[in-house]
């Protein structure tokens, strides 16, 4: 499997581009950092890369067609801010079964406790609401994941976890990987190859 | 007792005073409302506590029966504008874009008349009655919810966890129904609540003014107009305490909407 973003031009204002003409290309199972300085549009490219948004011109795709517009998506986009990506009105079980119906082997090995489950987002902290992110976004027909900044709102301790379960997981089931962080420590640590926002043109 | 106790306290007693005016009103024998020229025009006093009017009726039964017949039609014109108003909000938020600017343009033309003169027309159209009055107080008082829940459904739109869920495969109406509409629900119950206010006080004011109510029903209106000829004669009390009655009335419902909005979302509400 192969996700590629092909020359993407996009902008949120007319004539005024935030990507032009920016090239990516991720294998499956490969891991890829992207670093950049803030507002250069690496989160527009995760979102186009994602399917949420259409570029104005080059295309999106994977394997060579072009991402679904109906259905799961197979590549997933998890967030900064947890906290947003979840419906505050919902309990947290039925967050996490939005997409799939994750079995109790895998909430125990993403560190999600039964308990949790009851309650409601506001109850939590962002590291435990993160979990059900990355839980809710693991679904059995994901390919790639794209996690845009996840860390940065939590803790040292904390992202540690975060990134060792997320990366065992991609691991064994053979996940493509596309880590947008400022923190070119954090690139080099988690990514075999580190792309820099600049030269993707 | 912390406040959320208080604040439910507060709501069971309003209703409470309201359901008794309601049900003292509609199950009121029809003797009570019986002429009895021995005591006519009494001013207040223990026997009569809103004192007699002019044909020795006692005015506490007639305040209430009045109250409780602006409670119905009140009830029964914001239930259905504030219907209405989910359904033009949704409509204009969920919909294109030129149907959002259609929808828009169209409430501005509705607030650019004012709401008395509509109601006036409206109910004369349909012969007055209760009939006139419901309708057109209902099909008047929806726009300024229209707008409110419009807000609501774009800002929820636009929320990450809806464009999440649309990755998930998610249709646009699961989506509208089990993501946006639930958060309409407040929204919706608080904005049916203050508007029954606006119904009652519209009520009244254009059955004072002869376009609603027949003068038969003892509305509030026509017990406020009919004492307009004894009010220079003295009879001060068969225009003040029914008044006074209807702005109670008005505040306690208004009161219980802000009240219910605090229950429903202490984040956004302070009481």
């Amino acid at each position: 499997m192969l996700l590629e973003a092909k020359n993407l031009v996009f902008g949120y204002e007319r004539g005024k581009n935030t990507l032009d003409g920016v090239s990516l290309a991720i294998e499956a199972g490969e891991r890829v950092a992207l670093v950049g300085p803030s507002g250069c549009g690496k989160s527009t490219l995760a979102r186009i890369l994602a399917g949420q948004l259409r570029p104005a011109s080059g295309a999106a795709t994977l394997d060579g067609k072009p991402l679904p517009l109906r259905g799961f998506c197979p590549v997933q986009l998890i967030y900064q801010h947890p906290e947003k990506a979840i419906n505050p009105r919902w309990k947290l079980g039925k967050t996490l079964t939005e997409a799939w119906s994750p079995g109790d082997e895998f909430l125990s090995e993403l560190g999600i406790e039964k308990a949790w489950l009851g309650r409601y987002p506001a109850e939590l902290s962002g590291g435990e609401l993160q979990r059900f992110c990355i839980a809710r976004a693991l679904a059995p027909q994901t390919r790639f994941i794209i996690a845009d900044e996840i860390s940065t709102m939590l803790d040292v301790i904390t992202q540690a976890q975060i990134w060792e379960l997320l990366l065992r997981v991609a691991d064994e089931r053979g996940l493509g990987l596309l880590a947008i962080t400022h923190s070119r420590a954090l690139a080099e640590r988690v990514c075999a190859r580190v792309a820099e926002f600049g030269d993707l043109r | 007792m912390n406040r959320r106790l208080s604040a439910a306290i507060t709501a069971g007693v309003i209703l409470a005073v309201i359901l008794a005016i309601y049900i003292g009103g509609t199950f009121l024998p029809e003797s009570a409302l019986r002429a009895d020229f021995s005591q006519k025009g009494l001013p207040p006093s223990a026997s009569h506590i809103f004192g007699t009017d002019f044909l020795g009726r006692d005015m506490f039964t007639r305040t209430v029966k009045g109250l409780s017949i602006s409670l119905v039609i009140g009830a029964a014109a914001s239930v259905i504008s504030a219907f209405i108003a989910l359904a033009v909000g949704v409509t204009a938020a969920m919909g294109r874009g030129w149907v959002d600017h259609a929808v828009n343009w169209f409430i501005d033309v509705f607030m650019s008349v004012p709401h008395t003169v509509l109601i006036i027309l409206i109910s004369v159209a349909l012969a007055r009655g209760v009939k006139g009055m419901l309708v057109g107080v209902a099909v008047t008082h929806w726009v300024g919810l229209a707008r409110i829940i419009r807000g609501e459904v774009m800002q929820i739109r636009g929320r990450q966890y809806i464009a999440a869920s649309r990755r998930f495969g998610k249709s646009p109406l699961w989506i509208a129904r089990k993501h946006i509409l639930p958060h309409m629900v407040p929204q919706f119950f608080v904005g049916l609540i203050l508007l029954f206010p606006h119904a009652i006080m519209h009520e009244s004011g254009l059955t004072f003014l002869g376009f609603g109510l027949p003068p038969e029903q003892p509305a509030i209106g026509i017990i406020l107009s009919e004492s307009m000829k004894y009010i220079s004669g003295g009879a001060v009390w068969l225009a003040f305490f029914p008044g006074l009655s209807l702005v109670v009335l008005v505040l306690l419902i208004d009161k219980l909407g802000n009240t219910i909005r605090y229950l429903l979302e202490p984040r956004e509400a302070q009481l």
